[in-house]
């Protein structure tokens, strides 16, 4: 008897002294296990249910996107970016990826009692230019204080309303990807993650490697225009990386996906340190990247649009999406060939416990 | 640029082995972090019919006794202890429970990169008792040696080290001392020899008749030193050969072996799966056992049996591959792990896993590798 006969309300039997653990928040199959025991369960309605970066809602005559984000990031401030713009790329970014460009945002802000007030002010002042170089709004927000020890100085949540930008186009959509679309990648991998381990202390290197965070709407906005209707899903690969992004498409669209190793750009930098710290680079956050499946014909304007803009000159097709059979073909599985000629298997990030990085 | 040459080298040496070989061949990888290479790349499924990697016993996690991830976690929940370990310690389950459980449920456990970095929490943080897991091979040795005489030389007495150290060459031969060898030659660690050197395996090599290639960890390396095994078992030599002389040299790192001379000395060691091999560990010499955790936390007496439904016993002596387990991938998986082997970073297991593969280099079937509350018995 599966657990999920003995009640609807608890699909996955919670047992007395379980906790929550790091790896729920990897972005991995930990992160996606109490998203089916806890949350969906009790929360999920149609839009939920769809687990898209952003929710696309009719509200009034028109339709809205709606996605919302919390930032915990330690260090605060590290190269490449901090806590303050970070909270807003990450928000605008998600909204972006169901083909939304941020309009407003609401921001919490969770403070600890003793932050320095110059820091916080520097952190508002870094989220206030990102917020204006991305064209978007803070419409609303809160500040509640807790007491010392009972946070870890600043905690940001962002949510952010973004209108959908051609209405009348066919959703980009995780689940609306065909047998034979190209998978794009918009640059090089790993930066983000890399760049927060750098500067945790007793790493014992430093790598001169800063954070790609940015605000990607341009991009998508020129993907728009040059990929037409073969633009079919965008993901951005933040925590879990590309590989967790890769898997959530193909699981969603209920297809296989195999790329090239050799063609995923990693920079030399990023590669060393994962080799340092254990890591795979298909598994590292990105903060300022995108993944795309284009329908062929317009892979190689897709391309040429992503190389056109500065944040995607080293964009590069990585592979590609294959009819679901038997084999290699298997609904959602995502597979990579290797530098030697063999083949492996692609999974999301199985429950490893990766220090705070978004 | 280099990816595509890499390549081409990979094809070349390929069919440079499938000229070689004109039988069936077993050769072990001894060391985890090779077998990873190997999955990961599918090296394996490209090799002539017949010629075989077994996955050896180099994953100093996996082969610790579960007695001693016990005794960790018995320090980790005394009150006033600070417990540091690498990270991949951190999930490998004990009798009840793992570190990270003990770190969940609130004991003081702290991911480190270096022994040094448990030095310095030590030096910061006098009022609290500071313990190091210390696991490895003889690649890390050298560095917890460090930490040992970094912690005398400051005066701090509040440290202390859980030694479980392991030697490579006296598990190379209890392999071969078993009755149904089934090892033809061995890919030996780079990295403990670019440490140790290279003179230990030669009368390895002559007393067993057994070709050993010290071989690196990319995917070339494992081509070069498999086509250099093969070659040596195709003309009848048992030599001991180095694949990977850009980092090991004959006598190996001298200042390193003083290092770890004056802080530890050889004793017998139990291997998880293996039961106890002679003068394959280290422990802290006389003068510094006052920093043996055993002694400091009076945990030395804790014993315990190795679970029976774990199978890496039979994994890590290339018995059985890791999808044969009924378990894997079902009950066992990253999340929920029966035993190291799935979550130590050099575990078989965990590469299986990871690299979704199963029997006959095909992926593992989709009911193995699906979320882990399906796998718990649910539906999402």
């Amino acid at each position: 008897v599966s657990a999920a006969a003995e009640g609807p309300s608890c699909p996955v039997g919670i047992s007395r002294g379980e906790t929550v653990i790091l790896g729920h928040g990897s972005g991995g199959r930990l992160s996606a296990e109490l998203l089916e025991r806890v949350f969906l369960p009790r929360l999920a309605g149609d839009a939920l249910g769809r687990l898209e970066d952003a929710a696309t809602l009719r509200v009034g005559g028109g339709t809205i996107a709606l996605t919302t984000d919390a930032f915990v990031v330690t260090p605060r401030v590290f190269p490449g970016g901090d806590l303050g713009s970070l909270a807003v790329h990450g928000t605008v970014n998600d909204l972006a990826m169901v083909g939304a460009r941020a309009r407003y945002l609401a921001a919490s802000f969770i403070l600890e009692e003793g932050l320095p007030l110059e820091e916080l002010d520097r952190l508002v002042e870094s989220m206030a230019r990102a917020a204006r170089e991305a064209g978007v709004e803070v419409a609303a927000g809160d500040t509640k204080v807790v007491g010392r020890g009972a946070g870890d100085g600043c905690y940001i949540t962002t949510t952010g309303v973004g209108e959908i930008a051609r209405p009348s186009r066919a959703p980009i959509s995780v689940s609306s990807v065909r047998p034979g679309d190209a998978i794009l990648v918009s640059g090089p991998i790993g930066l983000h993650g890399i760049a927060i381990l750098s500067c945790r202390e007793g790493l014992g290197f430093e790598a001169e490697v800063a954070s790609d965070s940015a605000a990607l709407w341009p991009l998508v906005d020129a993907l728009l225009d040059a990929a037409g209707d073969g633009l079919r899903a965008l993901r951005d690969p933040t925590r879990g990386g590309l590989a967790s992004a890769l898997c959530e498409i193909a699981a969603a669209s209920r297809l296989a996906i195999e790329v090239e190793d050799a063609a995923v750009p990693v920079p030399r930098a990023v590669r060393a340190a994962c080799e340092m710290l254990g890591l795979d680079p298909f598994y590292v956050a990105n903060e300022g990247k995108l993944v795309a499946a284009v329908a062929p014909e317009a892979a190689e304007d897709a391309l040429f649009a992503l190389r056109s803009h500065p944040l995607g000159i080293d964009a590069a097709r990585i592979g590609t999406a294959l009819a679901p059979r038997e084999g290699r073909g298997e609904a959602g599985l995502v597979t990579a060939r290797t530098r030697s000629g063999g083949r492996r298997v692609v999974q999301k990030l199985p429950g490893e416990q990766l220090p705070r990085i978004c | 640029v280099d990816e595509f040459r890499d390549g081409a080298l990979a094809r070349a040496l390929l069919d440079e082995i499938a000229r070689t070989v004109t039988r069936p061949w077993r050769i072990m990888e001894v060391c985890g972090g090779q077998t990873h290479t190997i999955v990961r790349e599918g090296i394996d499924t490209l090799l002539p019919d017949g010629v075989e990697y077994i996955h050896g016993p180099g994953c100093p996690v996996c082969v610790t006794p579960l007695e001693t991830i016990d005794r960790a976690l018995a320090i980790a929940r005394t009150p006033g202890t600070v417990f540091a370990s690498f990270g991949d310690m951190l999930r490998v389950p004990g009798s009840q429970g793992s570190l990270l459980d003990a770190k969940a449920a609130g004991a003081d456990v702290r991911i480190v990169y270096s022994p040094l970095d448990a030095v310095a929490i030590a030096e910061r943080e006098r009022g609290k008792r500071v313990c190091f897991f210390a696991v490895g091979f003889e690649t890390t040795a050298p560095a917890n040696a460090m930490a040992v005489l970094e912690a005398r030389r400051r005066g701090l007495s509040n440290f202390s080290v859980l030694a479980a150290h392991v030697l490579v060459p006296p598990a190379i031969e209890a392999v071969l001392g078993e009755p149904d060898r089934r090892v033809d030659g061995f890919l030996a660690a780079g990295h403990v020899c670019t440490v140790m050197g290279t003179s230990e395996y030669v009368p390895l090599a002559a007393r067993w008749r057994v070709p050993i290639v010290v071989t690196g960890f990319e995917p070339l390396d494992i081509l070069e030193g498999t086509l250099m095994v093969l070659r040596q078992l195709e003309e009848g030599r048992a030599e001991v050969e180095n694949q990977y002389a850009r980092s090991v040299r004959e006598g190996g790192a001298p200042a390193a072996r003083r290092a770890v001379e004056a802080v530890f000395e050889v004793a017998p060691r139990k291997w998880r799966g293996m039961g106890e091999i002679p003068r394959s560990g280290l422990r802290l010499r006389g003068p510094y056992a006052d920093m043996d955790a055993d002694r400091v936390f009076g945990t030395g007496a804790i014993e315990v049996e190795e679970p029976p439904e774990c199978r890496q016993a039979e994994v890590l002596t290339g018995r059985i591959k890791p999808f044969e387990c009924a378990e894997f991938g079902t009950r066992c998986t990253p999340e929920r792990p029966l035993g190291a082997a799935m979550v130590s970073a050099e575990g078989a297991c965990s590469a299986y896993f990871r690299y979704g593969r199963g029997p006959s280099g095909a992926a593992l079937p989709m009911a193995r590798r699906q979320s882990p509350a399906a796998a718990a018995g649910g539906a999402p």
